[in-house]
């Protein structure tokens, strides 16, 4: 089973390698832009509730957001593979585990989102933002990464079209970057919509990554939440690829 | 050796008033295939050779019937592994992982057939050689010819050393060239020992390469034997003329015969040796798709 993982976390290895400088350079470009307009610009005339900098409270929010597109994009091309390529074909023949495929894919999704991350946490700190990383935080980034990655793999294993993988960044993964606690709090949000958002695992990320980074107190609640997405989704998906194999 | 037990597959499709409808890709077909055998599927296109090959190689489960290697059933979990392990595919179409180069796409294959690292670099620059493709090892697999392609995908279904390989289509679209080198490396796999299972729609290929041929039509099994022993059963000879546009002829076991039968003809006729494509005619009784 661990050869199998590692074979297929090998082959996402090999690409991310090939494109390694495009892949480094691309992830800097939106952050770059969100501390810019959000931390310098507009978040000047922001006053946050504890009187800390727009920045500090903006950072942890644009990891949770950035390690979830990234996790989720990373993931997405097993779609075309499935679809058009046919290329999952030769995982679907060889004698190696499904589940095997899954964490193995997943994996290589999550160090993507880490490198992202990263990348994100040097810039955040050239800006002058201040948070801490402690393991904990780092946890909560792979667990995050982990959960968009078994989302991503499981629409590519639901969904026929190109078009209705776009569908899912357009309705499901843009409202959650903006409101899940990303850029400001949900406290600030009708109870209806706030109760809806704050059962997804991004508003839970965001908080969480708040609240470690800036010293406060982890609540277990949060990290239950995204542990029960994370085995949720994982079933979800392995469900459709062995149905697929089937 | 391979038995397949009245063999069934549905689609579930819609047809032409829009309502739900079952499609039969394949019908009740039952074959057996001796070790070291090269088999041939012969039909035309939507006669059921390549869902049969993906119901043999796991790609696509039957709606009934079984599937048994050496007596092991694919459906048994454990019996499935040692099955994919001792099988090769060349698909019909170029299932290549597109971002890889063509060393990593054999080097992919080898890991997933959990070779150690000495064995699959002898393997891959073995089989490399052997397809003449050594000199592209680390090429993009979008920069390869069609050719190309095709020698690599079966350079690719054969790194773990498989007992039976199973070839779809593996010369479609191929100049003839080309062609007759696929058809080398086939025959030379078969002295190796391997069994071979073969699907095209060129009559040609089936009558070069295959001992025996199962000629399939609309999902059924219409017969199997020897391209030899088809030819001799319906006759050696072909009497051939036209009759406005149609193409028209008859069989005939001996010249003689035959030469008699064209004194009645009130047309241009000619006589020649039958081949398997007027077998599959005479068989099938549909000329299109050949």
């Amino acid at each position: 089973m661990l050869a199998d993982i590692w074979t297929v976390f090998w082959r996402d290895w090999v690409v991310l390698r090939h494109r390694m400088a495009a892949f480094i350079l691309s992830r800097m470009v939106a952050p770059l832009l969100y501390l810019v307009a959000f931390g310098w610009g507009l978040g000047r005339s922001i006053q946050t509730a504890n009187g800390a900098s727009y920045i500090d409270f903006l950072v942890p929010g644009l990891l949770a957001l950035n390690s979830m597109n990234i996790s989720f994009n990373s993931v997405t091309p097993v779609h075309a593979e499935r679809v058009y390529h046919k290329s999952i074909e030769e995982y679907i023949i060889a004698p190696i585990r499904p589940y095997a495929y899954i964490i193995g894919k997943v994996l290589a999704a999550v160090l993507r989102g880490l490198i992202s991350s990263t990348i994100i946490i040097l810039l955040s700190y050239a800006f002058g933002a201040h948070f801490s990383i402690t393991p904990l935080f780092l946890l909560v980034l792979v667990l995050n990464c982990a959960i968009f990655a078994e989302i991503g793999f499981a629409a590519a294993m639901f969904l026929s079209t190109y078009e209705q993988m776009g569908q899912v960044n357009t309705y499901i993964l843009l409202p959650m970057s903006f409101l899940c606690g990303t850029f400001f709090s949900t406290r600030a949000l009708p109870d209806a919509l706030r109760i809806f958002i704050e059962c997804l695992p991004l508003t839970h990320t965001s908080y969480l990554l708040r609240s470690i980074g800036g010293g406060g107190e982890i609540n277990l609640f949060s990290v239950a939440v995204l542990i029960i997405y994370l085995i949720a989704v994982f079933f979800i998906g392995g469900r459709a690829f062995i149905k697929l194999r089937e | 050796m391979i038995e397949v037990k009245n063999l069934r597959k549905t689609f579930s499709h819609k047809d032409a008033k829009n309502k739900k409808a079952e499609k039969v890709a394949v019908d009740n077909l039952s074959l057996t295939i001796g070790t070291g055998e090269i088999f041939g599927l012969l039909g035309p296109n939507g006669a059921g050779k390549t869902t049969t090959i993906r119901m043999l190689t796991m790609l696509t489960r039957p709606t009934s019937g079984e599937i048994l290697y050496d007596g092991k059933r694919i459906t048994d979990t454990d019996d499935a592994r040692v099955i994919r392990q001792m099988i090769g595919v060349v698909p019909q179409n170029l299932n290549f992982d597109q971002d890889l180069t063509v060393g990593e796409n054999l080097e992919l294959h080898a890991r997933l057939y959990h070779m150690g690292k000495e064995e699959r670099e002898t393997r891959i620059r073995e089989l490399l050689e052997y397809v003449e493709l050594d000199n592209v090892i680390n090429d993009g697999v979008r920069q390869l010819s069609g050719g190309m392609k095709r020698r690599l995908l079966i350079a690719r279904a054969l790194i773990h050393r498989p007992k039976i390989l199973f070839l779809d289509e593996p010369t479609v679209a191929l100049d003839p060239q080309v062609r007759w080198r696929i058809w080398e490396l086939v025959r030379r796999l078969a002295e190796d020992g391997a069994t071979v299972l073969i699907t095209t729609h060129y009559i040609e290929e089936a009558e070069e390469l295959c001992e025996r041929v199962a000629i399939m039509n609309k999902g059924r099994l219409i017969d199997v034997d020897t391209p030899k022993n088809f030819i001799a059963r319906l006759g050696r000879y072909v009497v051939e003329w036209r009759d406005g546009a149609h193409r028209e002829f008859r069989l005939f076991d001996s010249r003689e015969d035959a030469r008699h039968f064209i004194a009645t003809v009130d047309a241009a006729a000619s006589i020649r040796k039958s081949n398997l494509e007027d077998v599959f005619i005479e068989l099938t009784g549909r000329k299109e798709g050949l």
